[in-house]
């Protein structure tokens, strides 16, 4: 039913002498959810950063829909379907919260290069902003600037801006780093609703284990860079990998 | 309409409105307000700084890159104009042949330097245009032959467009109905279009591109903007405005030479006219080209009447003498520069809120 959409094979980058990503070969599949665990520096954001083209690979290849997209500049492969939302909120400060929106849809619409316009006369860029603003609750910021927005309305408008672009494959970086016990439902509900949807591949880098046990179909485990475990969430969850990554202790062998 | 003319940009500041109006009016005018060879002289430098410094504010303000070479596109704008009607004769064809090529030759040489080095990051950038810019002043110098060295070349216009042509008998309030004032009104509403059009740029969905990657081109390229290209390409688009400027200096000046039109001195001169103005609003270019060229041509005069007002005190009349303009000239620019950090515009603009 469900076919592979994203690959990575045998995916790799050193720093100097550091490897931070160690060979990682792993498949996603549209309409599943991939929660991706591991102790801080496991090359969890590395590994993201690898497969949307932040960083070059050293060694290995990203493939998306077949196609060999590891060489590939960040912007081609957001419009062949990869979209990130950000660990550390990324956002465009002095802008308001709709036009960061909006120009995401612009993006999507290829009309960056319009020059002769006003781009306040692009109705139909302007409405599907306002009703992913309205859909991650900002309506009543649409027009304030980014800047003065709490820590918690701009996580939100980090994963409007994801939402937005509607990619193929969803990447999440704890997308609930920060957020008040009542922001966070409303993200979370968010993915649950694209979950739902059943063709749009997510995946979820968390530490909140209560979060990944509701949400995924699978957890993939990194440790010191490389894959340490891959399964069903009970399965996964029972092993000693994770509890032994967790404690951060070292492995004995994969 | 008026709104669409300005792309939805109204001044948003009744003193910014006063000022703005206050200019555009002396410039349509200024012939008739202000008879006389100089000041017709120097309204027509204003405007054509306007330009020069609006099309600076749309790579420096918007796209967030720092360029030195803004002055050799100035140049190769003018020395297109002069070129042209040295070898092709007097006549309006060789007037927009040269515009047209000057802008082409500026917006190609942009993008090579662009290509070459925007990839990287936007110093490497300033740094090859200083470069750049250093060699074509020197080659510019060197191949007199062509460019006619450092005496520069004098070339003929139009008849129509020079003092000779006469298009009416008499004056209306002391303005001459010749050749110089249908050049002006040339200089005046190319000025006035090329502005217009840049203000209709900065507000396309183009415009909010470039004001996106400046404030984040991480993420700007993360939601799909090939950051690379839009930079090289509002490098081109200010470069070529930059050349139509020189053309329009070299139509009304009907000299061009190295140090009228590409002197590093004229490159600061613009980039103080931005920043007193103030950056990424357009209007601040108007502004600080007007403050900044009315500074440059009476000043010193000004001065020298102030002297010479002062004469018996001591101290003071030395002090405001008519050669010490220059250092005058600093101490007004150090202090709007510490007095208005955002320029005059953005000054005027954050107290409203």
């Amino acid at each position: 039913m469900s076919h592979p959409i994203l690959e990575t094979r045998d995916l790799s980058v050193r720093f100097g002498g550091h490897v931070a990503v160690d060979r990682i070969s792993c498949t996603f599949r549209t309409g599943e959810l991939t929660a991706i665990v591991g102790p801080n520096g496991a090359g969890k954001t590395t590994y993201f950063n690898l497969i949307s083209g932040q960083i070059a690979a050293s060694a290995g290849s990203v493939v998306l829909n077949g196609r060999n997209i590891t060489r590939m500049p960040v912007a081609q492969r957001t419009h062949l379907g990869i979209g990130r939302a950000f660990q550390l909120t990324n956002l465009f400060p002095n802008l308001n919260v709709l036009e960061n929106v909006r120009l995401v849809i612009q993006s999507k619409a290829g009309r960056g290069f319009n020059m002769l316009s006003m781009a306040s006369d692009h109705d139909d860029l302007t409405m599907p902003a306002e009703e992913i603003v309205e859909r991650v609750r900002l309506t009543g910021h649409a027009h304030q600037p980014v800047s003065e927005l709490s820590h918690g309305n701009q996580r939100k408008l980090e994963v409007a801006l994801l939402i937005a672009l509607d990619p193929l494959v969803y990447m999440f970086d704890e997308p609930t780093a920060g957020m008040s016990v009542d922001e966070a439902p409303v993200v979370l509900d968010l993915i649950a609703e694209l979950k739902a949807r059943k063709d749009r591949t997510i995946l979820l880098v968390e530490h909140k284990m209560d979060v990944i046990r509701t949400l995924a179909d699978r957890i993939i485990v990194l440790h010191n860079g490389a894959l340490a475990a891959d399964g069903e969430p009970a399965e996964v969850m029972a092993s000693d990998v994770v509890r032994d990554a967790y404690m951060g202790r070292e492995l004995e062998d994969g | 309409m008026l709104t669409k003319l300005l792309s939805g940009d109204t001044p948003r500041s009744p003193v910014l409105a006063v000022l703005l109006i206050g200019i555009l009016v002396c410039l349509a005018l200024a012939p008739f307000l202000f008879p006389g060879v100089r000041s017709v002289d120097t309204a027509a430098r204003i405007c054509i700084f306007i330009v020069l410094v609006a099309s600076y504010d749309l790579m420096l303000g918007y796209g967030g890159i720092v360029s030195f070479a803004h002055t050799m596109f100035f140049g190769i704008g003018a020395y297109g104009v002069a070129l042209a009607c040295t070898h092709l004769g007097r006549g309006f064809d060789a007037l927009l042949v040269g515009s047209v090529a000057g802008a082409l030759v500026a917006a190609t040489l942009a993008f090579v330097i662009g290509l070459f080095s925007l990839r990287v990051r936007a110093i490497f950038f300033a740094m090859i245009t200083l470069a750049v810019a250093s060699a074509v002043a020197v080659l510019v110098s060197q191949l007199s032959a062509i460019t006619g060295g450092e005496d520069g070349l004098n070339y003929r216009i139009p008849r129509e467009l020079t003092p000779a042509f006469k298009f009416a008998d008499g004056q209306i309030l002391g303005a001459r109905l010749n050749g110089k004032l249908l050049n002006y009104y040339l200089i005046f509403g190319s000025t006035l279009l090329i502005f217009l059009l840049l203000l209709r740029i900065v507000h396309s969905p183009f415009g909010r591109v470039l004001q996106a990657i400046r404030e984040n081109d991480f993420r700007a390229e993360a939601i799909g903007y090939r950051v690379v290209y839009y930079r090289v390409a509002v490098t081109c688009i200010s470069a070529a405005a930059a050349a139509l400027a020189g053309s329009l200096y070299a139509i009304w000046l009907r000299y061009v030479g190295p140090d009228t039109t590409l002197s590093l001195e004229i490159m600061i001169d613009v980039l103080l006219m931005v920043v007193i103005g103030g950056m990424g609003t357009m209007y601040g270019a108007v502004i600080g080209a007007t403050i900044f060229v009315l500074a440059q041509n009476y000043l010193q005069a000004l001065m020298s009447v102030a002297s010479d007002a002062l004469t018996g005190l001591p101290v003071l009349p030395e002090l405001i003498s008519a050669d010490r303009w220059l250092l005058w000239l600093g101490v007004l620019f150090i202090l709007s520069v510490y007095f208005f950090p955002t320029g005059i515009v953005g000054r005027l603009r954050q107290r409203r809120r």
